[in-house]
């Protein structure tokens, strides 16, 4: 008999079991248990009441920094991010120094994510230093822990290379993550190409520079035959594309990350680097249609993208500022902004934080069920807070959300039975 | 010195840019009045002695970190004019080749007490950067393909020196406008000032959603030349490498080089102008540039005048104007 944590009085929901109910929940070690009657002398309880308490979330998509660029971020501090985010699990990009293409900085990547806040599902390199010309080896990437393959941040140019990537990606169970640019239409390109990039005089990144290279996809996809997952969604043109596909039975998936369903291009008047971002923030036209593709299903993820950066590489000319924001503690309640505005409801919300990232990924967890791991995120729905600089748990504070009032906040996070974050204010 | 036109209207007007970004952040009324103080101080370039000492112990530093002769002589020569003390950072001799970023070189020259700051630079919004580290007055001269706010107002003022007024007047631009920070000012200045400005070139040279400043866009050269009061040639980067804007210099030059028979589209008493340096032939034959309608010359007088008022109403020149006059 181990140490049995109880949440008590919260709304469960989880989609994938078809629950929505004020119930308590059992955890005894690492385990979700059966709840009883009688509460155990040692249990340690937590009012949650208010609360939701859903499978937990998954960042399919995130930035960690480590190995090579520690000064931004670690796996230690982007984890404590994580949890502080409500986050149990991040998927990390292979963008570091070096490039996660071969089995041992996967090791690496998999041993430093031990002592860690949350999961670590390394995702590794399509092609070897991302340089897009040969393919890296996936098998030995897959024995030491990797879950998925993307050259993110570098599209994929080459066609073939891209065929060839997803063939043998399949043979070892693995899915290809598609960073979908085309690199000669963005050229030299700082923020969506639109009226305000005229007005302020910044190179544009049309939005075709996306959307040619998600139909590339989805046309290598269908004729191989194997599943593609789209990143970092922005435009209406790429959810038309996906949409359709999905509906004649491509196995695509695809994220967006909040900020597309929050911010407009506008967000960059000023010249604020902390709204440049690759692919940009985009018009309200496409900002409409990433929120009607999070609602009808045709975007079955969100994931930050979180991308720290330091002042170094943001407080400096907008057109040198590096690409990206940091996005671990903002996400849950920007999520909840489009439960409040009636975009998606509840279920969807788990849908696309846990139960579909889990998925996309196949990694277990995103569910409540008993017997199964303790991945629990807990979020009261109805608590404000303003997300202060001082507060930012990461290592980086490249963020467009820094003072705002958000609403909708990650109470408690729970990975594997132990705590990883706690702002219950319950005692124990 | 200075007559303010609006002091008479009741509500006292003040000019209330410290810092000039471009023409976006100023009114008709303060163009107005740049023009105005610019016409004041006009004929101090014509005197023997071309000194007044109205920002006399003020401190101008010219940080030009793109190649410029002419914008940076300019201010150099407005800034002396008015006795205020002119330093230049060149690409070549700033810290810049040693690493050192724009900010940090910024903060150096502001650690010695400068009064204004005229900043050339190739990133959009570089002077909105220095602005928001350093304490003295911005001047922007020219950031990336965004806006050069000098240019555009030493062009209105040129116009305004031979037609009564912008007001009604048809103006025709012609060049990559998508590249030019020139267009960016005169397009924005022009349309607040009630023209109607019609932009020509091709497709590739035109930005997105331009009209959304407010200028129409003509199908052909001819058509944005026709009846037009003033027409503008801008210069045609022959350096822009790796964007496939156009096939050749000379196919450009055929389609839509002004030439004395696209120019008799024009109304008689056209104005011909370019902001420099001309690529002879190519935008613009040699009859047309050194024509009888040519003010391109005048464009390049009235810049030091435009920038001595900029450098006089940024640096509160207006202020202590206002009190000589008063005491």
């Amino acid at each position: 008999m181990g140490a049995i944590t109880i949440l008590q009085g919260g709304r469960l929901v989880d989609p994938v079991l078809g629950i929505d109910t004020i119930e308590d929940l059992w955890i005894q070690n690492d385990r979700i248990i059966k709840s009883e009657s009688a509460t155990p002398k040692q249990a340690r309880v937590y009012d949650v009441s208010g609360c939701l308490v859903m499978p937990g979330f998954i960042d399919m998509h995130v930035h960690l920094r480590e190995p090579g660029q520690e000064y931004k971020e670690t796996i230690q501090s982007g984890t404590r991010a994580a949890a502080a985010g409500g986050f149990t699990g991040v998927a990390c990009m292979p963008n570091t120094n070096p490039v996660n293409d071969c089995g041992a900085v996967s090791r690496f990547i998999a041993e430093a994510a031990r002592d860690g806040f949350a999961k670590v599902y390394p995702v590794g390199a399509i092609s070897k230093g991302l340089r897009g010309i040969e393919l890296a080896e996936y098998a030995e990437m897959k024995a030491e822990g990797v879950v998925a393959l993307t050259d993110d941040g570098m599209p994929v140019v080459d066609s073939q290379l891209m065929r060839r990537a997803m063939e043998y990606a399949s043979s070892f169970g693995l899915k290809i993550i598609s960073h979908a640019e085309d690199p000669a239409l963005s050229f030299n390109g700082t923020m969506n190409e639109g009226y305000v990039s005229t007005r302020l005089g910044l190179k544009g990144i049309p939005t075709i520079s996306e959307s040619i290279m998600v139909y590339r996809e989805i046309a290598l996809a269908e004729f191989v035959g194997v599943p593609v997952h789209i990143a970092h969604v922005s435009t209406r043109p790429a959810v038309e594309l996906i949409r359709a596909a999905k509906s004649r039975g491509v196995k695509v998936t695809a994220e967006t990350a909040p900020h597309y369903f929050t911010l407009t291009d506008e967000a960059v008047e000023g010249y604020d680097t902390h709204a440049k971002m690759n692919p940009p923030l985009r018009s309200e036209e496409d900002l409409l249609a990433i929120r009607g593709a999070l609602s009808d299903g045709t975007i079955d993820v969100i994931a930050t993208d979180h991308a720290p950066h330091s002042e170094l590489e943001k407080d400096i000319e907008y057109d040198l500022a590096a690409n990206g924001i940091i996005g671990l503690e903002t996400a849950v309640p920007l999520g909840f902004e489009m439960v409040r505005q009636g975009v998606i409801d509840v279920k969807r919300l788990v849908e696309l934080f846990s139960s579909n990232p889990a998925e996309i990924l196949g990694v277990h967890t995103g569910s409540l069920q008993e017997g199964g791991l303790a991945d629990i995120t807990v979020v009261d729905p109805e608590k404000e807070f303003v997300y202060a600089e001082e507060a930012i748990v990461s290592k980086s504070v490249n963020s467009p959300f820094v003072d705002w009032n958000l609403k909708g906040k990650p109470v408690l996070t729970i990975c594997e039975g132990a705590v990883t974050h706690d702002h219950s204010g319950s005692v124990e | 010195m200075v007559e303010k036109e609006s002091s008479n209207s009741g509500q006292a007007y003040q000019f209330a840019h410290k810092h000039i970004f471009g023409i976006r952040q100023l009114s008709s009324t303060d163009i107005e009045h740049i023009i105005t103080t610019a016409q004041s101080f006009k004929e101090i370039s014509n005197r023997a002695i071309k000194k007044v000492p109205t920002l006399r112990g003020k401190t101008v530093v010219n940080l030009f970190m793109e190649p410029s002769t002419r914008t940076r002589l300019s201010f150099e020569i407005a800034a002396k004019r008015m006795s205020a003390d002119t330093f230049n950072i060149a690409p070549s001799s700033s810290s810049a080749t040693k690493g050192e970023s724009l900010v940090d070189t910024a903060k150096n020259i502001e650690a010695m007490n400068p009064d204004a700051i005229v900043v050339r630079h190739s990133s959009s919004g570089a002077p909105q950067l220095l602005a928001k580290h350093i304490d003295c007055s911005i001047i922007n001269a020219g950031d990336g393909i965004h806006e050069h706010p000098s240019q555009g107002l030493l062009d209105m003022m040129t116009i305004i020196d031979h037609k009564p007024s912008i007001e009604g007047l048809k103006i025709a631009i012609i060049g990559d406008i998508a590249h030019s920070r020139v267009a960016g000012s005169d397009i924005l200045g022009f349309t607040k000032m009630g023209a109607r400005v019609c932009l020509a070139g091709p497709a590739t040279f035109l930005p997105y959603g331009v009209s959304s400043l407010g200028a129409e866009i003509a199908t052909t050269v001819e058509d944005a030349i026709e009846d037009a009061d003033v027409v503008m040639a801008l210069r045609i980067q022959k350096e822009r490498q790796n964007d496939p804007l156009i096939p050749s210099l000379r196919e450009y030059a055929i389609q839509y080089g002004i030439n004395r028979s696209r120019l008799k589209k024009a109304k008689p008493d056209v104005l011909v102008m370019h902001p420099g340096p001309i690529n002879r032939g190519v935008e613009m034959n040699p009859d047309v540039a050194d024509g009888s309608w040519s003010v391109i010359l005048d464009q390049v007088t009235n810049g030091v005048a435009v920038r001595m008022a900029l450098l006089y109403l940024t640096l509160g020149g207006a202020k202590s104007g206002q009190e000589q006059t008063e005491s």
